[in-house]
């Protein structure tokens, strides 16, 4: 009888503990280190607030309270208002999710074009790479972002007298276009990046015994490709990602902040920044709560994303997996 | 090698030709038609063609673009539009841009004299506690917004704060570097431009740090600095002779890319303190839809930019001769 039921007992609990899958360890990996759990924490934060900015604000981002004018915190208004009565709080959880939304789409921008093209030029090589590699060369001549300032600089208005000419008047009214204006303008600049390491992740793994062995029983390039490369350079690639969401978070402050990006009354950490330094530097530091925050907040972003992956990066790293 | 270098300088001028084409198209068709700016959606037709004829706006499309880059490379970008009608364009950035560039110098010979040493120490004690804090202030340096840097570090060194100061009964003041320029430019010399700089050269210090520690990693376990070792060389001319040597040849290409990080700094550090550069002057034609000056800028930086690249590419095999011997 006793021995039925430890028999029993043995095999409805197999000892075959399933060892977690690679991505679970490289995320259990990643996650030990502190810096990097209290950024990813940071970056669930963000993209929740994001999505939820219009039942975490208290107000809307262009709700004017006159009675309460360039008031410091309190309890009605948790981080005080701006010179136009507009509460703080409110405008920088909006602007949460205009940096996220521009985040996202840019992000998907330059995968659609950076995937693709750096596949094709490591892959083909030939006219195909050298044709890809000196675009992204000629991009590449802008320092820094000097090209996206001068693409937001001179195709808004050409955008918003497109949308207005073709009975988009209220969309070219409402500053929606101007997402798309830093969307298109960080986009365009940002695959070039991200095509030549997707290049070079190609080449490293396209001399591979499994590639060769694929294409030798007759596997179609783009199965090739999509199949047996692209997921085998896919770690470095997202670890790239993980620093450029925080690189274009950046750009969008800098977009906005200097008047080419997103525009009042549409919050964006950048130009809320913009509104209160132009109006209180020469009283600071009066108003501090209205001149830190938005520059504060961008930067624990920033922060969050370089740290989470620079961790991530040394979690997928095989030369240092204990 | 021979060949490299002949690409590159066969490379050059196709660059150039681009990054002058998309200059061009960008800055002067990008936002619609240029005579629109200038005078304005009601003017009459005849007003039109005139100024059209004036500043040559009915020739053919590459032949403007012709005419403009001929004149560019004379250093006449055109005239202002709106705010600065009719002044040359050449004139109002050549009176700005030695401003700015005396700041970007001073600015990396800050990065350069504080981070090649500390990246050096961090290196040489490696996994210390130096190690530790330098590589994470460096990571911050690198990633923190000026944004957030410009009111925070004026907060720290204006003299507004003693009332905060005396508040808490801390007791020092920090008068000289009052920072704000306010528009009047008294050299690179005078105190005002300190805390400029200082914020300018915070990541190029970063980068060089990490770059430095880095190389000096890397270097110290070559085969050559065993060797030097071997043969019974003091460490301290090992470090001198053999691992600095080569840890620092990377540092021509890390000076030349950091130019990216220094554009966007003129373009912020220069508007916050007031400072009347390329940089100022740049935001103030972003808002102005001041076109040509926007165009005279970019050009000028980004060919700057490439022929700084170019040089380094140049200066490599001269530094490292193990480039020099391979093809």
């Amino acid at each position: 009888m006793t021995t039925t039921i430890s028999l029993a007992t043995r095999t409805s609990a197999p000892t075959l503990k399933r060892s977690p899958s690679p991505w679970m360890r490289i995320a259990l990996r990643t996650l030990r280190n502190i810096p990097a759990l209290i950024g990813f924490l940071l970056i669930v934060a963000f993209f929740f607030t994001a999505l939820f900015a219009n039942f975490l604000a208290p107000y809307s981002y262009d709700k004017q309270d006159l009675d309460n004018i360039e008031k410091p915190p309190s309890a009605q208004h948790w981080l005080g208002t701006d010179s136009l009565g507009r509460d703080m709080l409110s405008r920088l959880i909006y602007g949460a999710r205009s940096s996220a939304f521009v985040v996202l789409l840019v992000t998907v921008v330059n995968l659609a074009l950076g995937i693709p093209l750096g596949a094709a030029a490591g892959y083909f090589g030939g006219w195909l790479e050298n044709l890809i590699m000196r675009t992204t060369e000629i991009l590449f001549a802008f320092p820094g972002l000097l090209f996206t300032f001068l693409i937001a600089a001179t195709i808004r208005p050409a955008v918003l007298d497109w949308a207005r000419s073709n009975g988009f008047a209220d969309l070219a009214r409402s500053g929606y276009l101007d997402y798309a204006v830093v969307i298109i303008a960080l986009g365009f600049v940002g695959w070039a990046g991200l095509a030549r390491f997707v290049r070079g992740q190609v080449l490293t793994v396209k001399e591979r015994e499994y590639v060769i062995g694929a294409r030798s029983i007759g596997v179609p390039t783009w199965r090739v490709i999509g199949r047996h490369i692209l997921p085998n350079a896919l770690a470095p690639i997202i670890v790239a990602l993980s620093m450029g969401m925080g690189f274009i978070a950046l750009s969008e402050g800098y977009l906005s902040y200097l008047g080419i990006g997103l525009q009042p009354p549409n919050p964006s950490w950048g130009n809320i920044a913009a509104e209160n330094f132009g109006r209180y530097w020469r009283t600071f530091p009066q108003f501090l709560w209205l001149v830190f925050i938005p520059g504060l907040i961008l930067t624990l972003i920033v922060l969050a994303f370089a740290f989470f992956g620079d961790a991530l990066n040394e979690a997928l790293d095989p030369e240092l997996v204990d | 090698m021979a060949t490299f270098l002949a690409r590159r300088l066969v490379w050059l001028p196709v660059v150039l030709f681009f990054v002058s084409i998309l200059t061009f198209f960008l800055g002067l068709y990008g936002p619609g038609n240029p005579i629109n700016i200038m005078v304005g959606l009601k003017a009459n037709p005849e007003t039109i063609e005139r100024i059209k004829a004036e500043y040559g706006f009915d020739q053919p499309v590459y032949q403007q673009y012709f005419n403009y880059v001929f004149k560019a490379v004379q250093g006449d970008f055109g005239y202002g539009l709106v705010k600065y009608r009719d002044q040359p364009v050449g004139r109002i950035i050549a009176e700005r841009l030695p401003v700015t560039i005396q700041l970007n110098i001073a600015a990396l010979v800050v990065g350069v004299i504080v981070g090649i040493p500390l990246g050096l120490l961090a290196g040489l004690t490696r996994n210390s506690w130096f190690d530790y804090s330098v590589r994470f202030l460096s990571l911050i340096a690198v990633s923190i917004p000026l944004l957030f840097l410009l009111p925070f570090l004026t907060f720290i060194f204006s003299r507004r704060h003693d009332l905060v100061l005396n508040a808490a009964n801390l007791q020092f003041a920090i008068g000289p570097f009052l920072p704000m320029v306010g528009g009047h430019w008294d050299g690179i010399l005078s105190t005002k431009v300190l805390l400029p700089i200082l914020i300018e050269s915070l990541g190029i210090v970063a980068v060089l740090t990490r770059q430095m520690r880095a190389g000096i990693i890397e270097t110290l376990g070559q085969d050559y600095v065993r060797t030097a070792r071997a043969k019974g060389l003091r460490e301290r001319m090992v470090l001198l002779r053999h691992a600095m040597r080569n840890a620092l040849i990377p540092i021509a290409t890390i000076l030349t890319l950091s130019i990216g990080g220094l554009v966007e700094g003129s373009f912020l550090v220069e508007n916050w303190f007031g400072i009347p550069g390329v940089g100022q002057l740049a935001l103030d034609a972003f808002t102005a839809r001041e076109y040509y000056i926007i165009m005279g800028i970019t050009l000028i930086i980004a060919v700057a930019y490439v022929v700084a690249n170019m040089a380094a590419d140049l200066l490599y095999p001269i530094l490292d001769p193990r480039i020099r011997s391979s093809k």
